[in-house]
C-alpha cells in the first residue's frame, strides 16, 4: 500500500513500527539459535552415551589397531623384495579375476537399477505424476528399496538363487533403483515446465511428453547420478562376498576369519587401488559432462 | 467453424472466463485484446483443453471439443496448434527436431520414442524451415536462438501439425518490434495462404488493428467488444482497457498447479 499523505508524523510512525518489527525479528532469531544449539549439544551427548563412545576406550584400543595392521603386513627385505612381494601377492591372478567380477557386478547392477529408476522416476515427480495414487506408490517403492540395506537383500537373494554374483547384482540393482529413483525424480521436479506444456498442446501422450519434454532437460543430471552410483556400487560389490553374493568379498572374509593376515592386507590394497581408480575415472567423466554443459 | 457457447472457468473463487460465447468462421484472423488477467490465455487454453472449462461447450466443425477424451483429445490437440508467449520449445533439442515434434501427435508412442519420422515428414520440415527463414539455424539447439527465431521455430512446428486452427497466446509479447512484425506477418501469411483460422491474443491495439479481420475485446473474463478493427472506437477501447478496478490478477491464483495435466498460469504480459 502506498501512503498518499507523506506527512512527517506518519513517517515517524512508520519508522517506529519498522524498528519494533526489527527488534521482534531479532529476538525471535536469537531464540531459535539458542534452542538449536541446545538441541545439538543434547543430541551429541545423548548419542555418545548410548553408543558407548568414550575417549578412554578409544585411547586404550588405538594401539591394538596399529598392532592388527602391523600383523597383516608381511616382512619385506630389500635383498629379496621381488620374491617377498610375489609371496605376499601369491594369489594375485585369482584376486584380479575376482576384482574384475566385482567391477562387472557393479556395472550390471548400476545399469539395471538405473533403468528401473528411469521407469519409476516420472511417476514419482510431483509435477509430472499422473495421479496421487501412482505418485505415492512410486515414491514409497523407491524409498523401500533404498532403506533396506543391500546386504540384507543379498542374503535373501543368496537364499533364493544360491551363492554367487547373481544375488549380489540383484541386491545392488534394487538399492540403486531406490536411490536413483529418488534422485531422478527430484531432477525432474526442477525442470522448466514450458516444453512440457508445449508438447501437450501438440497432442503428445504422457510417455512421449516425458521422452521429449522432460528427458532432454535432465539427461546430464541422470548421467552424473549414474556415474556416482557406479562408484558407490563398486565399493558395495566388494563386500557382497561377505554373505556369499559374489565378488572379492568372499576371499576377504575368508582371510579375516582364518587369520591369514598377509592375505587381508594384500586383498585390501587391491580393493583400495581399484576403487580409487574407478572413483577418479568416474569423477573425470562427470566433470567432463558437467563442464561441457555449463560451457555451452 | 469454431463455436464457443457459454464457456466459463473458475479458479477457486476467481472467475477467469465468465460465460463467453463466440463464433469464429473458417479462415478468419481473430484478435483477442484485453488487459493482463482479462481471461484471454485461459479462453485460448480451453479451446485445446490445456485448461478444462468449468461449464459451457466448445464445438469445432461438428466435434464437441469439450467432450473429447484420451486419444480423441490428443488428435484434436494435434489439429489445433498453439503458439505460446514463451515459445515452449524443447530448449536442448535442435531446431529441426523441435519442428519434427509437430508431428508427434500423429505417431504411436513406441516409434516416436526413437524419433522415427517419415521421409515425407522430413521434407515437410525442410519446407517449413525454409518458409520461416530458419535454414541456417536448423542444427542449432533451440535455446541458443533469439526470441524472434524461437517464435518462428514454434510457428514452423505449428505448420507441421497441418492445423485446422492456430491458437496464438500473446505470440509477440516477449519480442522486440522488428521480430514481432516478422512473427505477425508469418502468422498472417499462414492465414492467407493456407486458409488456417487464427485466434490470437494480443496486448497492443496497434498489432490487433493491423493484422486482424475481427477483434474481440475482453475485460474481467467477459467479452465486452466484438467487431472489425474499424468498429474499435475510442469508447470501445476505453471499455476494454479501463474496466472496473480489480484487486490482483487471476494469474496469481493459478500459479502453483499440481500434476502434469494441471493448467499453466496465464503469463502476465507487458503493460499495454
Amino acid at each position: 500500500m502506498l501512503v498518499t499523505s507523506p506527512g512527517h508524523s506518519t513517517k515517524a510512525h512508520q519508522r517506529a513500527i519498522f524498528d519494533r518489527q526489527c527488534a521482534e525479528l531479532r529476538q525471535r532469531r536469537r531464540l531459535h539459535t539458542a534452542f538449536g544449539l541446545l538441541l545439538f549439544v543434547a543430541l551429541c551427548i545423548g548419542s555418545a552415551v548410548i553408543g558407548k563412545f568414550s575417549p578412554i576406550a578409544l585411547i586404550e584400543g588405538a594401539p591394538k589397531l596399529g598392532e592388527y595392521v602391523q600383523r597383516t603386513l608381511p616382512a619385506l627385505h630389500w635383498s629379496s623384495l621381488g620374491a617377498d612381494l610375489a609371496y605376499w601377492f601369491y594369489g594375485l591372478r585369482k584376486w584380479l579375476d575376482l576384482l574384475l567380477e566385482t567391477v562387472l557386478m557393479a556395472y550390471l547392477a548400476t545399469l539395471l537399477g538405473s533403468l528401473g529408476a528411469l521407469l519409476v522416476c516420472f511417476y514419482g515427480s510431483r509435477n509430472l505424476a499422473l495421479n496421487g495414487w501412482s505418485y505415492h506408490l512410486a515414491r514409497r517403492a523407491s524409498e523401500f528399496f533404498r532403506t533396506i540395506p543391500d546386504l540384507v537383500f543379498a542374503l535373501i537373494f543368496v537364499f533364493a538363487f544360491g551363492l554367487g554374483p547373481l544375488a549380489g547384482i540383484l541386491a545392488i540393482a534394487l538399492h540403486s533403483l531406490g536411490a536413483n529413483g529418488k534422485l531422478f525424480a527430484e531432477a525432474n521436479e526442477n525442470i522448466d515446465m514450458k516444453p512440457v506444456e508445449g508438447l501437450r498442446a501438440l497432442g503428445s501422450g504422457w510417455v512421449q511428453t516425458m521422452r521429449f519434454g522432460v528427458m532432454p532437460q535432465v539427461m546430464p543430471n541422470y548421467a552424473s547420478y549414474v556415474l556416482w552410483r557406479f562408484e558407490i556400487n563398486v565399493r558395495t560389490a566388494a563386500v557382497m562376498g561377505f554373505v556369499g553374493a559374489g565378488g572379492i568379498g568372499m576371499e576377504l572374509i575368508t582371510a579375516v576369519r582364518s587369520l591369514y593376515y598377509e592375505d587381508i592386507s594384500a586383498i585390501l590394497i587391491l580393493i583400495v587401488v581399484t576403487v580409487g581408480l574407478i572413483d577418479i575415472g568416474c569423477e573425470r567423466l562427470r566433470h567432463a559432462l558437467i563442464g561441457r554443459e555449463t560451457l555451452e | 467453424m469454431l463455436v464457443i457457447d457459454g464457456v466459463s472457468r473458475r479458479f477457486d473463487t476467481k472467475t477467469a472466463v465468465a460465460n463467453v460465447s463466440l463464433r469464429v468462421e473458417r479462415g478468419q484472423f481473430v484478435g483477442i485484446i484485453g488487459r493482463s488477467g482479462a481471461g484471454k490465455s485461459t479462453l485460448l487454453r480451453m479451446i485445446n483443453r490445456l485448461v478444462e472449462p468449468t461449464s459451457g461447450q466448445i464445438m469445432f466443425d461438428g466435434i464437441e471439443v469439450t467432450k473429447l477424451r484420451g486419444s480423441d483429445l490428443r488428435a484434436w490437440r494435434a489439429r489445433s496448434a498453439m503458439i505460446f508467449q514463451q515459445f515452449n520449445l524443447v530448449p536442448r533439442l535442435d531446431v529441426l527436431t523441435n519442428i519434427l515434434l509437430g508431428r508427434i501427435g500423429r505417431h504411436g508412442t513406441l516409434p516416436s520414442l526413437f524419433m522415427r519420422f517419415t521421409d515425407a515428414e522430413r521434407a515437410m520440415a525442410v519446407e517449413a524451415l525454409d518458409r520461416l527463414d530458419l535454414m541456417a539455424a536448423a542444427f542449432q539447439r533451440a535455446e541458443t536462438l533469439s526470441g524472434g527465431q524461437q517464435q518462428r521455430v514454434a510457428i514452423a512446428r505449428a505448420l507441421m501439425q497441418e492445423p485446422s486452427i492456430v491458437l496464438a497466446d500473446e505470440p509477440i509479447a516477449s519480442l522486440d518490434p522488428r521480430n514481432a512484425e516478422h512473427v505477425m506477418s508469418s502468422l498472417k501469411a499462414i492465414n492467407g495462404e493456407n486458409g488456417i483460422t487464427i485466434l490470437c491474443s494480443l496486448h497492443t491495439l496497434e498489432a490487433a488493428r493491423r493484422y486482424c479481420d475481427r477483434i474481440v475485446g475482453m475485460a474481467n473474463g467477459k467479452v465486452v467488444f466484438e467487431g472489425t478493427p474499424a468498429d474499435l472506437t475510442q469508447a470501445a477501447v476505453h471499455e476494454i482497457y479501463q474496466g472496473e478496478e480489480r484487486e490482483g490478477d487471476v494469474s496469481d491464483d493459478v500459479a502453483a498447479p499440481a500434476g502434469w495435466l494441471a493448467p499453466r498460469p496465464e503469463v502476465a504480459s507487458a503493460p499495454a
